[in-house]
């Protein structure tokens, strides 16, 4: 006996073994992103009055990486419906253009990571921080021998809790300059990683778990365009399943993304 | 081909030759590594699971042999083991002594190991992967390939953790449930091993999980509806349900705390949070609390994932043995659904200690109350089965009817938890340990036992001994309950768990006249659970010879030796690639043993018309 329903549905359950996986598997994401949901909820919630950040990330490269999901995921169902009607050419066109999407949204995912990486907050031991990003570090420059000077662009700031919330006024008028700080002067030298607050913590865990499965994605689909696109010849029916479950996944990880931009940029 | 397949030849050498015409490509003898190590047969995998699984049984026994021999002699050197453990393990078995970072090594690992490495691949991924295909009349799993990987991930999973042992400063001392922010305060990398091997330990299962319910879904055979499958069936697919959605959030948990130890997050460590009297570098602003609910999250369900396949195997070992069908196989049916659906929302049961609240400590305690409910009546169904039964006892049965009140007593020992006042008292001591285990070791894994000793037949085509069956199951049955039973002693008089020293700095031993302390006939319990858990270990030894003798050398049987009903014997035996000849149409219930028209007084459950002919009325094609 070979395995039934790989290709065509099972008649009671209306369904071929592959989509039930992908939707089982599904499941099973929803539950893992819904626990690092939660995690965010109960971190948020439990934060300091004031210390939560706000308006820490560029509302205009998230919008941008949103728009691009979005279309990627127009193309995906296009690709799949081109398989429908047998139109080969036009699903290497629409795959094509999925595949460029998120390699984009990698990208410019990448860049805000980057970006992230050299915005240091300094704590001076007068009890003022300087916050901003990093432009040059002197080439004695050594925290623990206290010699040297680093180079920020950005500003001072008395309280830590002016750094919170970029989206106040007052913040948002902040004149960025350069500081030359003495290693002498620094208290503690920090970057803006995972390991600065539970926001950042939290925000490079999740996308970063969320860039995982778009480059995971991105690898099946690729795999699916290149060589697996071979089947087509032998097999098209399958093949068109394979597009067709590859794409639920895709559909998947956009979703995670339409709950992850609101969530760490817009609020 | 043509004949009706339903007299097998008593006995088939494994990867004979069996004559359906339309697999001859499948005919040439595979080597040994495609055979045994990468087969994406559900039956090797399924034995594959079995052995890892029993062989981390064992292991994790030994563990628990050393915390005893700590527990009743502190810091005396482990007689005959001592020496190896300090050449292996250097400092922290100084002397061949169990130090206290040792013991909690062992104690974090032996639960984990238990858990996640012995009684789930058993029960779930062992039994599960061998006879649920059987059972509903599948070739196979619905995707081999993707339940290869399932084993991959779980040996290097069991591999990552053994490995763990051996590094500098040890394995996982937290605990098997490792609370933040001990467990990213302890000085060792067990911690991130630990985390690792749980991370692929949750793949697999999640791939084992994707695969049993579509199998269980899509490959029933013609006519198997809903209510024609085998109680056994329902318990496993309601486990891999709870598995697919328990545990991802435990996965999300692990990513968090390997970001908590590897990067120095603070999702689990609040602010100013002192470490030997020193204030730490991390961040801070996390919660203690996230990870316990995220941890129990998974952790209750794991509890009836552990239970469930084992009420399973004795449900199909009661009613085989009783000759009469189950008890209320409806309400068992129902049952097991609400309990898969209600362990999801108890979780905080285990957390009344944590100052959570009192308004989500009532609604916990309301709903752990409410699951007793479906519990008892799978209890009081398989209990009522035996009612009026012409019962055969055989080992598999002993086993099965030892499970009944071993569970029952596991049972009913946790309402008093399940209550937050009782908790209060009694969190955190023996008691508790007690109780979960006797819902987990006489309980769960007698009805292992009972599994391996009445599929035995549909493996090998031989039987296991008799006698020894017998001797193994009653040497077992009186050690254990002398194991487990003095600690419900020992909790209500307050013996705190994970003491590295068995209670002795606590003890009015030590400190006469000392007030709430605990007495020295609580004291000398340990010295008599040692040699009741020795005495256990003992017993296992007649069940490990007998299951390799009888590979071999034990009692030839044909294809059905119990007389079953069900398609899992209605096989050659060992079952080919491809399980059946031809494909079954299953025309009745699971559990027709009262049909006095055919042979042996019993109904197989699936009819086997000729290739070709089709069934009268098949239900689809």
């Amino acid at each position: 006996m070979d395995i039934p329903y790989t290709v065509h549905n099972r008649p009671d359950t209306g369904i071929y073994n592959a989509k039930l996986g992908i939707w089982l598997f599904l499941a099973s994401e929803v539950m893992l992103f819904g626990g690092l949901f939660s995690a965010y909820v109960l971190l948020r919630a439990g934060a300091e009055p004031g210390m939560w950040p706000h308006g820490w990330l560029d509302v205009r490269l998230g919008t941008i990486n949103t728009l691009l999901l979005a279309l990627s995921a127009i193309t995906t169902l296009l690709a799949w419906a081109a398989c429908k009607v047998r139109e080969f050419g036009k699903f290497k066109f629409f795959h094509g253009c999925t595949i460029l999407l998120a390699l984009t949204f990698l990208g410019i995912k990448s860049y805000e990571y980057h970006d992230k990486f050299i915005h240091y907050e300094i704590a001076l031991n007068d009890g003022t921080f300087v916050d901003g990003h990093l432009k040059e570090k002197s080439a004695d420059f050594d925290l623990k021998k206290k010699t040297g000077t680093v180079t920020l662009h950005g500003r001072v700031v008395q309280d830590r809790k002016e750094l919170m919330d970029l989206r106040m006024p007052a913040a948002q008028a902040a004149v960025l300059e350069e500081h030359v700080i003495q290693a002498a002067d620094i208290k503690k030298m920090q970057n803006y990683g995972p390991w600065h607050n539970t926001f950042t913590a939290i925000y490079f865990t999740m996308t970063g778990l969320h860039a995982l499965h778009i480059l995971g994605g991105t690898l099946v689909i690729f795999y699916l365009w290149g060589p697996g696109s071979r089947m087509w010849k032998t097999d098209p029916e399958r093949f068109t399943n394979r597009i067709e479950v590859s794409g639920l996944f895709w559909h998947f990880v956009d979703l995670v993304w339409i709950f992850l931009f609101p969530v760490m940029y817009l609020t | 081909m043509q004949a009706n397949v339903q007299q097998f030849p008593p006995f088939r050498e494994p990867g004979a030759a069996h004559g359906h015409d339309d697999h001859g490509h499948e005919h040439h003898e595979p080597g040994f590594w495609t055979k045994y190590i990468f087969s994406s047969d559900h039956k090797v995998i399924g034995i594959q699971y079995g052995i890892t699984a029993l062989t981390f049984l064992l292991f994790g026994f030994f563990l628990m042999l050393l915390m005893r021999w700590q527990i009743a002699h502190p810091t005396q050197p482990v007689p005959f083991l001592g020496p190896l453990l300090e050449k292996m393990l250097g400092p922290m078995a100084a002397g061949g002594a169990i130090s206290a970072d040792l013991y909690n090594a062992f104690g974090a690992m032996h639960g984990t190991i238990m858990v996640f490495l012995g009684v789930v691949p058993l029960a779930f991924a062992a039994f599960g992967n061998y006879v649920v295909p059987l059972m509903i009349g599948a070739p196979d799993m619905t995707f081999p390939r993707i339940n290869m990987a399932s084993y991959h991930a779980f040996f290097l999973g069991g591999v990552v953790m053994f490995v763990s042992f051996f590094i500098p400063g040890g394995a996982a001392q937290a605990g098997w449930t490792s609370y933040s922010p001990l467990a990213t305060t302890i000085p060792t990398n067990g911690q991130a091993f630990w985390l690792v091997g749980m991370v692929l330990l949750i793949t697999s299962s999640l791939l084992g999980a994707v695969n049993f319910i579509a199998t269980i879904i899509q490959l029933r055979a013609p006519g198997m509806t809903w209510m024609r499958l085998p109680w056994f069936v329902w318990a496993q697919f309601v486990t891999a349900f709870i598995l697919l959605l328990a545990f991802p959030p435990l996965e999300a948990a692990g990513v968090l705390q390997l970001m908590d130890n590897a990067l120095g997050t603070s999702f689990f460590l609040p602010t100013g949070l002192a470490v030997a009297g020193k204030v730490g570098e991390a961040s801070g602003g996390g919660s203690p609390l996230l990870w316990q609910h995220l941890f129990w999250f998974l952790g209750h369900p794991e509890v009836y994932v552990l239970i469930l396949p084992a009420m399973g195997v004795v449900a199909e070992i009661v009613a085989n043995n009783t000759r009469k069908p189950l008890w209320g196989y409806k309400s068992l049916v129902y049952s097991v659904l609400a309990v898969g659906f209600l362990s999801f929302i108890v979780w905080a049961h285990h957390m009344y200690m944590t100052g959570m609240g009192q308004r989500i400590a009532t609604f916990f305690q309301a709903t752990t109350m409410i699951i007793s409910i479906p519990s008892v009546i799978i209890l009081t169904c398989l209990l009522l089965s035996l009612w009026g039964g012409s019962i055969r006892i055989n080992t598999p049965m002993l086993f099965a009817l030892g499970f009944l009140p071993m569970f029952g007593i596991g049972g009913l020992t946790g309402l008093p938890l399940g209550l937050a006042a009782a908790d209060l008292y009694l969190h955190d001591t023996y008691y508790v340990i007690a109780h979960f285990h006797y819902v987990v070791a006489p309980g769960t894994i007698f009805a292992l036992f009972a599994g391996i000793y009445f599929w035995f037949p549909k493996m090998t085509g031989r039987k296991m001994n008799e006698f020894w069956g017998r001797v193994h199951f009653w040497c077992s049955f009186v050690f254990m309950n002398l194991v487990f039973m003095p600690m419900f002693a020992q909790g209500i008089k307050g013996m705190i768990r994970r003491m590295s020293d068995g209670g002795v700095n606590y003890s009015a031993a030590r400190v006469p006249g000392a007030i709430d302390t605990l007495p020295g006939s609580i004291m000398e319990l340990n010295t008599w659970i040692l040699w009741a858990a020795i005495a256990l270990g003992i017993a296992q030894i007649p069940f490990i010879i007998n299951l390799f003798w009888s590979i071999k050398h034990g009692e030839k049987v044909g294809t059905n030796p119990w007389q079953a009903t069900t398609l899992d014997w209605h096989t050659p035996t060992p079952p080919p690639h491809g399980n059946f000849p031809q494909e079954p149409h299953v025309v009745r219930g699971p559990y027709e043993y009262n049909a006095p028209g055919f042979e042996g007084g019993f109904a197989p459950q699936a009819e086997f018309p000729a290739a070709g002919q089709g069934h009268a009325q098949p239900a689809h094609h």
